[in-house]
């Protein structure tokens, strides 16, 4: 791997469903370990975006590297494994499992016991859920959950649905972790928790951290860099202050005869 | 707190270990149970493998399906031509009286062949099909499930629309009984399990799954062949048991029987759906005169039950009598949206 490499490079990407572009040449870089935030008006092509570097979507033109390799067009599950992992705008917790068991499933892709053994429970699949028992309580009381560890994830408070979210995708390990809209529905201390929990994730896993988000206060509060995107196009990008004196920004925003600054 | 939430099972392999023994204590007191008792009791656990293995497509996995009872029918003609034709042709001065010692012996084979068969049809239609939902799953398994009858129907080397008739009594309460305490146990310590909780986040949320990495086509044609499998072993221990078998035994109405045993015990309730099979299997022979307006029955009372107690299970209606009993798990009342 040559010292320049970004982790992710999404390169001249475009993404049309018949005649309308959600995406049009947008190129991005990410680096190891780096905060970023994407942000855009609605309907900017911001999850677009998201569902394209997912592979829930294949890019109708362009390339994505991960870590030097091809990723686009690969199915979700492959793109996870390969060390993106993602949360979801509007929740998606399993429901009929429990806190501990959701954390759990994402250990499911790098099992070493299979089918057989699992249904022997011999000796390695004892001490293999042992670890990950193990591995899934240490994350659980690192974001402090591990109270709720047996409890419905349904009934935890919003809050703490969305760490669970944050948690869940942290146990697989991820270089790269995806945020759609995590401060979407919390009230302002919440959010601070947020913005802490998310820093955090980034000095002490080092894993770098693409945020999509409309609360410009968390966005401008923790990012390092900025990408704004707007009609499918990369308007701008830069350090917080740059994009807030952007005029370019600030016509999309808040359209062309004010003159108001974002945030 | 620490590890309560790993998933155990208390004494697994004495559970399993205790079935068997169960098996084997009625074979040997068999000669004091009448007939007719000892075919109800064979049919009701031929109802449990057939209902706990369609619980893990249904119920853990999610996915809808009605042709249970064609891979039944493959099994049960699978074995059937086995002990019927390859067998005696095979090996022909030996006695193929079903309970000779030879019949005996090459049986437990013969299951797993009929099983394995099973698991390979469930593996052809599993494949292109569960990329399906909903509805449409259900409309590609109830074709295919016509499909299986209607070929059977037509081929004469397996006696075409007369069915097969001359099948060895192989099957015993030791075989049936066994392979019911067998399933139920794979099944539980199956989806109680790291590993098994993925077919329960396939059918919770398949978008999420796949964003952690889970296969989840793979968890889905898994639990299909898994599920064909045990099916053909059913089959195999039912045309063994009955002597006859014949296309219409795999029909449409049988899976909806086999669907009816699952919901009532419970989606992904794999004692609950055990002891609902058990009640059904009885209910057959109460109902017998009213043969086939039997399904009338049957519908009723999934009408009643889903007006009267829409989020329980046979287990959480029956709990409701034991007010003491501690609920076990954290599951919620939540069921997944079956094809809807």
């Amino acid at each position: 791997m040559s010292a320049e490499q970004s982790l992710l490079e999404v390169r001249n990407c475009s993404l049309r469903f018949g005649g309308i572009a959600a995406l049009t040449d947008v190129s991005i870089k990410i680096e190891a370990g780096e905060l970023l935030g994407l942000i855009g008006p609605n309907g900017a092509g911001k999850t677009s975006l998201f569902n394209i570097l997912t592979g829930v979507y294949t890019p109708t033109e362009g390339e994505i590297l991960f870590e030097g390799g091809h990723v686009a067009g690969l199915p979700s599950h492959q793109i996870n494994t390969l060390g993106m992992a993602r949360t979801f705008q509007n929740i998606r917790l399993f429901g009929s499992l429990n806190v501990g068991m959701n954390v759990r499933t994402s250990f499911i892709a790098r099992l070493r016991n299979g089918l057989i053994n699992t249904v022997r429970r011999g000796r390695s699949f004892r001490s293999e859920e042992e670890e990950i028992q193990e591995e899934g309580h240490r994350l659980l009381s690192y974001f402090g959950l591990e109270h709720a560890a047996l409890h419905p994830s349904r009934s935890l408070p919003y809050g703490d649905q969305r760490r669970l979210e944050i948690v869940r995708a942290l146990a697989t390990k991820p270089r790269l972790l995806l945020l759609d809209e995590p401060a979407a529905g919390m009230n302002p201390t919440e959010k601070e928790e947020l913005k802490c929990l998310i820093a955090r994730v980034r000095d002490e896993f080092g894993t770098a951290v693409l945020l999509v988000e409309h609360d410009m206060k968390v966005v401008m509060g923790i990012c390092e860099r900025l990408y704004v995107l707007d009609q499918g196009k990369v308007l701008a990008s830069g350090t917080p202050a740059e994009i807030r004196a952007n005029p370019k920004v600030i016509t999309a925003y808040l359209g062309e005869s004010h003159g108001e600054e974002v945030a | 707190m620490f590890r309560s939430y790993h998933d155990r099972i208390k004494n697994p392999r004495l559970a399993l270990a205790a079935g068997i023994a169960l098996a084997v204590l009625l074979q040997l007191c068999g000669g004091w149970i009448d007939p007719y008792t000892t075919q109800v009791i064979l049919f009701a656990a031929i109802n449990v493998i057939l209902a706990v293995s369609l619980n893990l497509v249904m119920g853990e996995t999610g996915q809808f399906s009605l042709c249970h009872a064609a891979f039944m029918g493959v099994g049960a003609y699978t074995s059937a031509l086995l002990t019927g034709k390859a067998l005696p042709a095979l090996m022909p001065h030996l006695a193929w009286t079903g309970a000779s010692w030879a019949s005996q012996l090459t049986f437990l084979p013969v299951l797993i062949i009929a099983g394995l068969i099973a698991a390979f049809a469930g593996l052809i239609v599993g494949g292109p099909s569960l990329r399906l939902r909903g509805d449409y799953l259900a409309m590609v398994t109830l074709g295919f499930g016509e499909i299986i009858r209607v070929l059977l129907q037509n081929t004469n080397a397996v006696g075409g629309a007369r069915g097969m008739e001359g099948i060895l009594p192989a099957t015993n309460l030791f075989w049936a009984i066994g392979f019911a305490a067998v399933t139920l146990y794979s099944m539980i310590a199956l989806v109680r399990s790291t590993y098994g909780r993925g077919f329960q986040a396939v059918r919770d949320d398949e978008i999420a799954a796949e964003a952690m990495g889970i296969n989840t086509t793979r968890f889905k044609v898994t639990a299909f062949v898994i599920g064909a499998f045990f099916a053909g072993v059913a089959g195999a221990l039912y045309a063994h048991a009955v002597e006859f078998i014949s296309p219409e035994g795999f029909n449409f109405l049988r899976s909806f029987e086999i669907i009816v045993m699952v919901i009532l015990g419970g989606l992904g309730r794999p004692v609950g759906v055990a002891v609902a099979a058990i009640l059904i299997t009885l209910l057959n022979e109460w109902l017998r005169d009213l043969s086939q307006y039997r399904m009338v029955v049957y519908a009723l009372i999934i009408i009643l039950f889903m007006i009267f107690r829409p989020t329980e299970s046979l287990g959480s209606f029956f709990r409701g009598f034991l007010p003491n009993l501690p609920r076990r798990g954290t599951r919620t009342e939540t069921k997944p949206d079956k094809a809807s």
